[in-house]
């Protein structure tokens, strides 16, 4: 069907892709429902054996599941801090993948776009953020593909070729317009979590002006596998602090071996913010973004370890503290 | 665009099952407040950002600006106006009224349904599960605290009895 | 007995079911056979000079019945008098991204949209100037006239340069409020129909129906007996549905043009630029204090950032200026205001309009003065409180002051005292006082009219209906004249039947803004009722062979207070009366008395009675990343006497609520010549997972001129808790944001600086006009 209908567009939850609709940001002739694929819901496995997560499961569901209670907590935690209830019980882990890289000159409607001058990632030619770049630079927004990343996941993708099987880090290109390598005419059916032979722990520590509704200004997931009390595994990545979610497990190498306490755990967190190039076209400055990402790296690490992860009576992030 | 082409669109609410002819792209909030009359449900954005517009599907939460119709088929959409039963207003209702929860009353409709999912689901919430709950439905008058009172109010009467 | 049967209970409001059902029309909730939709078409630059509008694309495309330009409306409106600067649709010049310059109505919304792309507009922009210093210093064209200064005053109440020199301590400030807006979950939406006799109606979600009603006379030249507005309850207004909006009149226009209902619905985007929000402002506060801290002068400026039009403009400005002597018992006391054009969206009234930011900056002002003068910051407020039954030296009249309970209560209730020196670092407590207006003293245009009247009207079974002008925003008007109609009658609330701001059958009320419905129309309310229970009384006292003073109308009986069992029924007196002289009906009205001082400008500020209230506001903040958590608020507010004490306290704590979005996250922003994000997700508004726990003492005073003894409750309590938050980070971490909203990244900021503050240095340099040196009350004189 995507086939035979040049432009058309899939839709399962619709939360990201209605608002975009109506802003005018795509032209669409044709949208293909995904919701009469009842399949795409199912969730199997366990941490043993591995789990599959049909991308139609909703983020409401998987942010209760108890599939996702120990070492891939982090996602349950990611899709709880998605928006709003309303927006988890209809959005899905598919759609949350691929939500539409978010800028604040481009999520506007057509009128206000017109007034500021269009931009490249729709009916322009300039980026407005950063003027002289040849590319886009709107901001991965989502939740769940640092997480993906960060637990290693494998991302199923179906279309006119058949079935392909990508790592989640393939999933994503370094480009506001063109962010992923999901090509038009397939659909992410599932993802799929490695086991974990040691024991494993995860993380997701989101940062945003409001405790619901607002999308990540910055996300940080990481995930840890143990063996009698030393780490054995450190992965980790950022969301929102470039076009697609980027990789800090290089970052995260001392951890390894080690059985990590609160100095080398600021130590890691020093130099693991280095790759975060938040630019000016999202909630709040951009200065203060970069400098949040030291410190909420080394927060989602502290947890991860079991550490209180903020000193005091303040929890930044009341919901993933209370989990 | 001019004249726009209609299709057949079969819902079920409140517990009714209807046809109507619509354009294919209009949103559950369009049909429901223009073809069948039920004004009771809101609109802040029509954007997913305020969730005045909030019903509930098969019993859970949904934003109607942001939903299309035709993916609806065969599943249950509760409004505003099927939360009694028959005439006797839901306890949430009663609650609400009594305490002064609703004061403009714009966003009562989706705050009472998004209410009523979490009763349904949580009998006696907890001020924290009632917060989370409610997290997603914006109210600018009452600061919320009655409205955590009235749900709270309504959980004990819904229980006792 | 007890004293009241309805006036002081927490009764369920009248219309209370009707919205827990759905059933509460709004204004989008109506709509007509045959009806259009229409739709306008919104300046896409800041400033610029309109060359040539042509319609005819739109004209032709199918769908479309009528499409209008600013010639189509040339006659100018504004809410005030002294600014009538508006036009309904912009006929040479646009002033801001936004401004209306066509509209369109269309068989449906999407024809409608499809039309405005179609309207051809040209354009020649012109430098435009988004911020105060801009539009004092920039180059280009004026906004209006021939300078960008919409208002400037300068007032002084005895010589404050003496005050300042005899002064043993002398300190000044600058700070800064960003601008916000209402948000009001209900967009603005107006149905218009014109009938076949000439007949034109407006339902209309607006605060202030009397207003639109003269405007539209104005703007469409009909005579008012022609035009009927109604305004619908209101879903939120804030003070954001208080002016005379395009759409309004556009809507009614385009259903004249074409015969047909035409209803036109502001997106949520539109809404941002129908504002009429919070003004930006900057201040500077000057104070003298002595030894002990009694304020011996203050100095005053302010500079506000007006948008593209003059709107409440004038009045904010004053306003800006008006109640710091209310709260504070000021000796001398020297204003100095202006109001700037900017190309933004125009700013109005927003709850506490003009005020909260002069109460910000004057709150942080006292409590670093109290710091250096080695007092607590409750005592040094305590030295300086204004007296019950006094005048201000800005010749304002106190009638009834309960701050010092205020006071009492939060400071009692919170703990402040030994807290505030006892919290771990990152922790701290604040406080702040205030005083607010019950209805502004004077109408916004001139005459000697009442400004509330009450109709009532009893039917043969003791049904009594009630007409009002005044709309219900929400804020529970309706109950309070309900309420009082039922007391005074000796009735249930049940038995009222309200009609409420229909300009063709309710008497006036001048809208439901500056906090005036309680108590004016509450008077209103109160005089009809009296008025009716006199003649009721009066057949009575035949019936029961008694004298009318022996009577008492209560428990919808009316019986002799010393032998309750010689009475009727409300009912059977009713028929009494309508047997011996027709229909019984009875009115009221209210007009404030004449409190304005002798001076240019003493116009605004008077109010028949201040409210006031005090805050104690608890911060959680985070070192790491300068965000700050508000889990705790006290606050105590004044009301006179609370008709209803649980719509009271809703009112207070959505004050609450709405001050703690503006202190630390609410501003209204521009980048690049536009609202930077004029959208719910990106403008923010507090979630309940927000919500502090409140602790709300009412205060009674009983006022001798409210109704019952009632004053305001809608917006005073907003007041004191913005600048008790930024005492409350200053008492947490030992920095000074003098800057709303005080967002993560200023407190980072300020951590880090070398004199641990955020915050504007100076103001620009601005000629005000020469000082009105106004006559000091006497006894005043020699102080």
């Amino acid at each position: 069907m995507a086939a035979s209908q040049p432009g058309a567009m899939f839709i399962a939850g619709g939360t990201d892709l209605v608002p975009n609709l109506k802003r005018r940001q795509f032209d669409v002739p044709a949208l293909i429902s995904l919701s009469a694929l009842s399949g795409m819901r199912l969730i199997a496995g366990d941490a043993k054996d591995g789990l599959t997560i049909g991308a139609g499961a909703t983020l409401d569901e998987l942010a209760h599941h108890p599939a996702l209670n120990g070492p891939y907590r982090a996602l349950a935690q990611a899709c709880d801090l998605v928006s709003t209830p309303q927006v988890r019980c209809m959005g899905t882990l598919g759609g949350n993948l691929l939500v539409d890289p978010r800028c604040n000159y481009y999520n506007q409607t057509y009128s206000w776009r017109k007034a500021v001058g269009f931009c490249l990632k729709k009916d322009g030619d300039i980026c407005l953020v950063a003027r002289s770049s040849p590319r886009c630079w709107a901001v991965s927004s989502s939740d769940s593909a640092p997480v993906a990343l960060a637990l290693n996941a494998t991302v199923v993708l179906h279309g006119v070729g058949g079935e392909r099987r990508i790592r989640a880090d393939d999933l994503y290109k370094d480009d506001g317009i063109d962010y992923t390598t999901k090509r038009a005419d397939e659909v992410i059916t599932s993802l799929h979590v490695p086991a974990s032979k040691e024991r494993m722990t995860s993380a997701y520590w989101k940062l945003r002006r409001r405790p619901a509704f607002d999308f990540p200004i910055l996300g940080v997931a990481v995930a840890l596998s143990w063996d009698d009390g030393m780490v054995q595994t450190a992965r980790g990545a950022l969301g929102a602090v470039g076009s697609r979610p980027v990789d800090i497990t290089p970052f995260l190498g001392p951890l390894t071996g080690s059985r990590p306490d609160d100095r080398l755990i600021a130590e890691v967190a020093d130099g693991a913010d280095k790759p975060a190039r938040p630019l000016d076209n999202t909630d709040l400055s951009h200065y203060w973004r970069k400098r949040m990402t030291r410190v909420y790296i080394e927060r989602a690490l502290r947890d991860a370890c079991g550490l209180p992860p903020v000193e005091g009576r303040l929890s930044a992030q009341v919901k993933a503290s209370s989990m | 665009m001019s004249i726009a082409d209609k299709v057949v669109v079969r819902l079920r609410v409140n517990g009714e099952d209807t046809a109507i002819m619509a354009p294919p792209y209009k949103t559950l909030l369009e049909v429901l407040r223009e073809d069948l009359g039920l004004t009771g449900t809101k609109h802040g954005c029509e954007l997913g950002e305020c969730s005045m517009c909030g019903v509930l599907v098969d019993g859970k939460p949904f934003l109607s600006c942001l939903a299309m119709p035709l993916d609806l088929e065969g599943r249950e959409v509760t409004t505003i106006e099927g939360m009694p039963r028959g005439r006797e207003l839901h306890p949430l209702q009663v609650a609400f009224a009594e305490l002064g929860a609703a004061q403009c009353g714009y966003c009562t409709p989706a705050m009472l349904l998004t209410a009523k999912a979490l009763l349904d689901r949580e009998p006696r919430p907890s001020r924290e599960a009632i917060k989370d709950a409610l997290s997603g439905v914006l109210c600018r008058c009452t600061g919320y605290l009655k409205i955590f009172e009235a749900v709270e109010l309504a959980a004990s009467r819904a229980t006792r009895g | 007995m007890a004293e009241f049967s309805v006036v002081g209970k927490p009764l369920t409001k009248p219309d209370a079911y009707a919205k827990v059902s759905g059933q509460t029309k709004f204004a989008d909730d109506l709509s007509l056979p045959r009806m259009l939709y229409g739709r306008i078409l919104r300046s896409p630059y800041p400033h610029a000079r309109i060359l040539r509008v042509d319609p005819s694309r739109a004209q032709t495309l199918p769908g479309v019945l009528a499409v209008l330009t600013g010639d189509d409306l040339p006659v100018k409106f504004g809410i005030l008098p002294v600014s009538q600067d508006e036009e309904a649709l912009a006929r040479d010049k646009v002033r801001y991204v936004g401004d209306p310059i066509a509209a369109v109505a269309a068989t449906d919304e999407w024809v409608a949209d499809e039309a405005l792309d179609l309207i051809d507009v040209q354009f020649t922009e012109l430098p435009h100037f988004m911020s105060i210093p801009q539009a004092l210093a920039g180059e280009g064209e004026p906004i209006h006239g021939t300078s960008n200064v919409h208002k400037a005053v300068a007032l002084e109440f005895g010589d404050t340069e003496a005050a300042m020199r005899a002064a043993d301590h002398v300190r000044e400030d600058v700070v800064f409020f960003e601008g916000n807006t209402h948000l009001p979950m209900e967009q603005h939406a107006a149905l218009a129909q014109y009938a076949a006799d000439g007949k034109l109606t407006l339902w209309t979600s607006s605060q202030t129906p009397h207003y639109v009603h003269r405007a539209l006379g104005k703007v469409l030249d009909l005579p008012m007996s022609r035009i009927r507005v109604i305004a619908t309850p209101n879903g939120g207004g804030f003070g954001g549905k208080s002016d005379i909006f395009s759409h309004e009149l556009v809507a009614a226009k385009l259903a004249i043009a074409t015969g047909r209902p035409v209803k036109i619905t502001l997106t949520r985007e539109e809404v941002f630029y129908a504002h009429r929000g919070r003004h930006p402002v900057l201040m500077k506060v000057r104070t003298g204090f002595t030894r002990s801290g009694r304020i011996t002068g203050m100095q005053f400026q302010s500079f506000l950032d007006g948008g593209g039009y003059g709107s409440y403009g004038v009045a904010s400005t004053y306003y800006t200026g008006a109640l710091q002597a209310t709260t504070y018992a000021i000796p001398r006391y020297r204003f100095e205001g202006v109001r700037l054009f900017t190309n933004k969206p125009p700013c109005g009234p927003k709850r506490g309009h003009g005020t909260p930011q002069p109460r910000f900056a004057l709150e942080v002002h006292l409590d670093k003065v109290a710091e250096e003068l080695g007092l607590d910051p409750v005592e040094i407020r305590r030295r300086n409180l204004p007296k019950s039954d006094s005048r201000t030296v800005n010749w304002l009249r106190i009638t009834s002051c309960g701050l010092t309970d205020c006071i009492n209560k939060v400071v009692e209730g919170s703990r402040f005292l030994e807290r505030r020196t006892s919290m771990p670092r990152g922790r701290g407590l604040g406080f702040a006082v205030s005083s607010y207006l019950s209805g502004a003293g004077t109408a916004i245009y001139w005459n000697d009219m009442p400004h509330s009247e009450v109709q009532l009207k009893l039917d043969r079974n003791g049904g009594v209906a009630l007409l009002c002008g005044a709309i219900d925003i929400g804020q529970g008007s309706d109950h309070i004249l309900a309420a009082i109609v039922a007391e005074v009658l000796g009735v249930a609330i049940d038995d009222i039947q309200l009609t409420t701001a229909d300009t063709d059958l309710t008497p006036i009320d001048l809208g439901s803004y500056s906090s005036r419905v309680t108590f004016m129309a509450g008077n209103a309310a109160k005089a009809a009722a009296e008025n009716v229970r006199d003649r009721l009384f009066a057949v009575a006292a035949t019936a029961l062979h008694c004298d009318a003073e022996e009577l008492v109308a209560r428990d919808r009986r009316i019986f002799r207070l010393n032998r309750p069992a010689d009475g009727l029924s409300f009912a059977q007196v009713v028929q009494l009366a309508e047997g011996e002289g027709g229909v019984v009906t009875g009115s009221g009205s209210y007009t404030p008395p004449k409190l304005a001082g002798p001076y240019k400008g003493a116009g605004v500020g008077p109010s028949p009675a201040y409210s006031y209230s005090a805050a104690v506001v608890e911060v959680d903040c985070d070192l790491k990343t300068g965000e700050v958590k508000v889990p705790e608020v006290w606050i105590a507010h004044d009301i006179g006497r609370a008709i209803n004490p649980m719509l009271v306290i809703g009112q207070v704590e959505g004050s609450v609520y709405m001050a703690l979005g503006e202190a630390l996250m609410e501003e209204q922003t521009f980048r690049l010549g536009l609202h930077k994000f004029p959208s719910l997700l990106e403008y923010k508004s507090p979630t309940a997972l927000e919500a502090p726990v409140m602790h709300t003492y009412l205060v009674e005073t009983i006022d001798r001129e409210g109704p019952f003894g009632a004053k305001e409750a809608g917006q005073g309590p907003l007041l004191p808790v913005i600048p008790a938050v930024a005492n409350a980070i200053y008492n947490a971490l030992g920095i000074r944001i003098d800057e709303i909203p005080i967002t993560p990244d200023k407190v980072l900021k300020a951590l880090n600086a070398r004199d641990k503050r955020v915050g504007p240095k100076t103001v620009p340099a601005f000629a005000f006009p020469p000082l009105i040196k106004a006559e000091v009350p006497p006894e005043w004189k020699g102080k």
